[in-house]
C-alpha cells in the first residue's frame, strides 16, 4: 500500500454542499420543530389515552356534517373539513412556490405565492371560526358536549375538551404562521431580502408553515377519521 | 475534520463590538453579552438560593421542634405563616412546595445552566457570541419575569400554591381543594409557563451555537465535555419542556374553563365537585413526568460537564475515557425519556409495564458508572491539586456514588412501593441531584469566577465553605435514609402525632440544627463572592489554573465579542495535560512534528 492511500481524507463529505451545512437561524426553526411537535405530541397522546380509557364516543360522521348556508338536517360528513384540509394543503404548495422563487431571487414570484400562501392561510382559519361557531350554536363547548355515543349513550365532556383544546391550538398556529407570512411580505415589498441577497428568511417562514400542515394531518386523523 | 468547524455563513453581527458605546442600561440591565447574561442569571439564582435554602430552615425549624414555640417568627413572618410561635400547616405546606419548585427549576436549571451555558458555551467553542444574543437576553428577562410572579405568589392572601413542587391534580386543579390552590396556584401557572418559555430561548441558543459557532479547527470531538454536557442537557430541556407546557395547558382548562381533563367524581367536603367525569389525575402525572425525569439530567448534566473539566485540569491528566464520557452522557441523555414512570409505580400501573421501567431505569447505573470510573481513573496518580473548585469537584463525584447507590433501590419497583413517598426518597434525591449539582455548581463558580470578575475568591473562606457543607450534607441526609426504611412518610407537617415516628424526635431535631449550621456556611460564601468581586485578590495569570480551554486565550476581563482580534484556531483536543513532557498544552498550541498521538 503506497503511503500516499493512507493519509486521512481532509473533506470527508464530496456530495456537493452539505446538507448539515445550514446557518444557524434555520437550525434554530429545526429544533423549535422539533420542540412543538413534543407539544402537539402530548397533546395527542394525552387525548388518545382519554379516549381509550373511556366507554363510548362520539361518531365524527355524525358530528362534523354540516357546511355553511346548509339546512338543519344537512347530511354532508367529513365534507366541509375535507375541504379545510385541502386548502391548507394547497397552501403549502403556493409557500413552497414563494421559497423556490426567493432561491431564484424572484422577488414577483416571491410576492404572489406569499399572497396566495396568506390567502390560504386566512381561508382556513375562516372555515374553523365558522365549523367553532356552527358547534357552539349545537351546544358543544369547553365542557359541554350535546354529542350522543355511537351507540345512543350521553358522552363524555372530554370529546369536546380536547377537540377544542387541540384544535385551537393549532388553530393558533396557523394565526401565528399568517401573520408571519405577512411579516415576510411587507419584508419581501420593500426590497429587505433582495438587499440581504438571499431570501432565507422565507425558507424558514415555509419550514414552520409546513410544520403546522404537517400537525394539522394528525389532528384531522384524529378527530374527524378515528 | 478542520473543515467542518466555521460552518457559521452569518458572522457579520459578531464584528466590530468594540465601538459600541454603552450605557449603564446596555451593559448591566438590557445586555446582550453572554457573560453579562450568565451573571444576571447567576445572581438571580443566587437570590433564589437564598430564598429556597431559609424556606428549607423554617420547615425543618417545624420538622424538628414540632412542640416549641417561637412567637418571634411571627413578628417576622406574619399571622398567616405562623401562629402562637409555630409555622401554620398551610404554611409548612407552602414552604415545602415553593423550595422545591424555586430549588429544582429557578436555582438548578435557570441558576444552574442558564450561567453556565450562557458563560462558558461561547467562550470555549470560540465564539463572538450566542448565535441569537437578543433571544438570549430574552431569555433571562422571561426567567426574571417569571421570578417575580414567583415572588409575588408568596404575598397573596389565601397563600402561595402548596400542593407540592409536582403540582398533581387534584390539588392543583381544583380551586376549592386547598386555599393554596386559588391565585397561589394561578400565579405559580403563570410563572412556570414564562419560565419553560425563557427554558427554550435558551437551549435553542446553546444548541445552535455549539452546533454552528464554532471556531476554525474546533471539531465536535475537540469540544470540552462542559461543552458537551450543556449540549445534551439544551436537547433535554428543548425536548421535554413542551410536554410540561401541555400538560400546564390542559391544567389551565381544568382550572378557568369547566374541562375534566385531569378531574373524575371528585367530591371536596361531600359536595361533588364537578358535574361532568371522565378525565384522569394519572394523565397528569405522566406528562408532569415525562418532563419530570429529564429534568433531574438537566440539573446533573451541566454538574457533570464542569466536573470533568475541573477534574482534569486539577489532576493534570487527560480526562479518562473523552469518547466514553460523551458516549454515557449520549446514553443518558436518551435513557432519560425513557423511565418516566418509575416516579409512578404506586399510581397502579401496570406491573409489566412497571418491570419494563424498572430495566429501563436501573440501565442508568451502566452510563453514569462509566462516568463514576473515568472521574476516579481521571484523579487516579494525578499530580493533584486541591483548589476549592477541585474540592467541591471531588464533593460532587463523592454525593453521585452515594446517591446514585440509592436509586438503585428505588429503581427497583418492588421495594419502591415499600419506600415510596418516604423520607427514603427525601434522601435520594436531594444527595444525588439536589446537593450533588449544587456541588457542581460551587465549583464551576469557584473554578470560572477568575474569569468572571479577574478576582480570586478567598481560598480559606472556599476550604471552610468546602468541609462543612459536605460534611453537612451527608450529616442532613444520611439519616434521613433510616427514617425512610422504617416508613417515615415525607410531606408530613407534625411527624409526632404517630407512636411509631416519635423514635426519630432527637433525629429530627439534629437534622434541623445540622440544616440550619450549613445553611449559614453559605452565607459565608455569599461573603466571599460578594466581596471578592470588590476587594478579592486580582487575577494576575492570563491563565490562572493553566488549563487548556480557549476561554484563557481571552484578555484578563473581556470586552463583549470576547476577543480583541481575530478568533483563535484550534489545533487539538482540550485534555493535553502531561503528555510528552510538557503540563499542558493548550488547544490553540499547533501539533508538534514530532508529537505522539494522544
Amino acid at each position: 500500500m503506497s503511503t500516499t492511500t493512507t493519509a486521512v481524507p481532509e473533506k470527508l463529505w464530496s456530495g456537493g454542499k452539505s446538507p448539515f451545512k445550514v446557518e444557524y437561524g434555520k437550525l434554530m426553526m429545526w429544533y423549535f420543530l422539533m420542540s412543538d411537535a413534543f407539544t402537539f405530541g402530548a397533546f395527542l397522546i394525552a387525548y388518545g389515552t382519554t379516549r381509550f380509557a373511556t366507554n363510548g364516543w362520539p361518531n365524527p360522521n355524525e358530528v362534523f356534517k354540516s357546511y355553511p348556508f346548509a339546512s338543519e338536517n344537512a347530511n354532508a360528513p367529513l365534507v366541509f373539513v375535507s375541504i379545510m384540509t385541502f386548502i391548507l394543503i394547497i397552501s403549502s404548495v403556493t409557500m413552497v412556490l414563494a421559497v423556490q422563487a426567493g432561491q431564484q431571487m424572484k422577488k414577483n414570484a416571491v410576492v404572489i405565492n406569499l399572497i396566495l400562501t396568506i390567502i390560504g392561510g386566512a381561508a382556513f382559519l375562516s372555515c374553523q371560526a365558522w365549523e367553532w361557531n356552527h358547534l357552539f350554536h349545537e351546544g358543544a363547548w369547553w365542557g359541554r358536549n350535546p354529542f350522543l355515543n355511537a351507540d345512543g349513550t350521553a358522552s363524555t365532556t372530554n370529546f369536546t375538551n380536547f377537540f377544542f383544546t387541540i384544535t385551537g391550538f393549532h388553530g393558533f398556529h396557523v394565526f401565528s404562521g399568517v401573520i408571519i407570512n405577512i411579516i415576510m411580505l411587507i419584508m419581501t415589498l420593500t426590497d429587505t431580502f433582495e438587499k440581504r441577497g438571499h431570501y432565507l428568511m422565507i425558507e424558514k417562514a415555509g419550514l414552520y408553515w409546513h410544520f403546522v400542515d404537517l400537525v394539522w394531518v394528525f389532528v384531522f386523523t384524529c378527530f374527524y377519521l378515528i | 475534520m478542520s473543515n467542518e468547524a466555521n460552518l457559521h455563513s452569518h458572522d457579520s453581527h459578531d464584528t466590530n463590538h468594540e465601538h459600541h458605546h454603552e450605557t449603564f442600561i446596555t451593559k448591566y440591565v438590557f445586555s446582550q453579552d453572554h457573560k453579562m447574561i450568565a451573571k444576571q442569571f447567576l445572581i438571580t439564582g443566587m437570590v433564589w438560593a437564598v430564598l429556597g435554602g431559609l424556606m428549607s430552615v423554617l420547615f425543618r425549624l417545624q420538622l424538628g421542634y414540632p412542640d416549641s414555640h417561637f412567637s418571634w417568627l411571627e413578628d417576622i413572618l406574619g399571622k398567616w405563616w405562623v401562629k402562637d410561635g409555630q409555622i401554620t400547616p398551610e404554611a409548612y405546606y407552602a414552604l415545602v412546595t415553593t423550595h422545591g419548585t424555586v430549588l429544582v427549576f429557578f436555582v438548578l436549571t435557570a441558576g444552574l445552566s442558564g450561567t453556565f451555558a450562557n458563560f462558558l458555551i461561547p467562550l470555549q467553542v470560540g465564539a463572538r457570541d450566542m448565535a441569537s444574543p437578543f433571544m438570549n437576553m430574552l431569555s433571562y428577562w422571561f426567567f426574571f419575569a417569571a421570578s417575580c410572579i414567583m415572588l409575588s405568589s408568596m404575598f397573596v392572601e389565601t397563600g402561595p400554591f402548596s400542593g407540592g413542587w409536582t403540582a398533581y391534580p387534584p390539588l392543583s386543579a381544583l380551586g376549592s381543594a386547598s386555599p393554596g390552590s386559588k391565585t397561589g396556584m394561578d400565579l405559580w401557572i403563570i410563572a412556570m409557563a414564562l419560565f419553560v418559555v425563557s427554558s427554550l430561548l435558551g437551549g435553542l441558543n446553546y444548541i445552535v451555537t455549539i452546533l454552528n459557532m464554532r471556531t476554525k479547527g474546533m471539531s465536535m470531538t475537540r469540544l470540552p465535555l462542559t461543552i458537551w454536557a450543556l449540549f445534551f442537557t439544551a436537547v433535554l430541556g428543548v425536548l421535554s419542556f413542551p410536554v410540561l407546557l401541555s400538560g400546564f395547558i390542559l391544567l389551565i382548562f381544568d382550572r378557568n374553563f369547566g374541562t375534566s381533563f385531569y378531574l373524575s367524581d371528585i367530591f371536596v367536603n361531600g359536595v361533588g365537585a364537578l358535574p361532568n367525569e371522565g378525565g384522569s389525575a394519572i394523565l397528569f402525572q405522566h406528562l408532569f413526568w415525562f418532563l419530570g425525569h429529564p429534568e433531574v439530567y438537566i440539573i446533573l448534566l451541566p454538574a457533570m460537564g464542569m466536573v470533568s473539566e475541573i477534574l482534569s485540569v486539577n489532576s493534570r491528566k487527560p480526562i479518562f475515557g473523552y469518547m466514553a464520557m460523551i458516549g454515557s452522557l449520549f446514553s443518558i441523555a436518551i435513557l432519560a425519556f425513557l423511565v418516566w414512570a418509575h416516579h409512578m409505580f404506586v399510581t397502579g400501573l401496570n406491573p409489566f409495564l412497571g418491570s419494563i421501567f424498572v430495566l429501563l431505569t436501573l440501565l442508568i447505573a451502566v452510563p453514569s458508572a462509566i462516568k463514576v470510573f473515568n472521574w476516579l481513573t481521571t484523579l487516579w496518580r494525578g499530580n493533584i491539586r486541591f483548589t476549592p473548585g477541585m474540592m467541591f469537584a471531588i464533593g460532587f463525584v463523592s454525593l453521585f456514588i452515594s446517591g446514585g447507590l440509592t436509586g438503585i433501590w428505588l429503581g427497583n419497583s418492588a421495594l419502591d412501593i415499600h419506600l415510596h413517598d418516604t423520607y427514603f426518597v427525601i434522601a435520594h434525591f436531594h444527595i444525588v441531584m439536589g446537593v450533588a449539582s449544587m456541588f457542581g455548581m460551587f465549583a464551576g463558580i469557584y473554578h470560572w469566577y477568575p474569569k468572571m470578575y479577574g478576582k480570586h475568591l478567598n481560598n480559606t473562606l472556599g476550604y471552610i465553605h468546602f468541609w462543612i457543607t459536605i460534611a453537612g450534607a451527608y450529616l442532613i441526609f444520611w439519616p434521613m435514609h433510616y427514617e425512610g426504611l422504617a416508613g417515615m412518610p415525607r410531606r408530613y407537617y407534625d411527624y409526632s402525632n404517630w407512636e411509631s415516628f416519635k423514635q426519630f424526635a432527637d433525629l429530627n431535631r439534629f437534622i434541623s440544627t445540622v440544616a440550619m449550621i450549613v445553611f449559614a456556611t453559605q452565607l459565608l460564601f455569599l461573603f466571599n463572592f460578594f466581596y471578592s468581586i470588590f476587594k478579592g485578590r486580582k487575577v494576575t495569570s492570563l491563565n490562572p489554573w493553566q488549563s487548556n480551554t480557549l476561554e484563557w486565550t481571552t484578555p484578563l476581563r473581556p470586552g463583549h465579542g470576547n476577543w480583541p482580534g481575530e478568533i483563535p484556531e484550534v489545533y487539538r483536543w482540550p485534555y493535553d495535560y502531561g503528555k510528552d513532557g510538557q503540563d499542558f498544552i493548550p488547544q490553540t498550541t499547533p501539533v508538534g512534528e514530532e508529537e505522539s498521538h494522544h
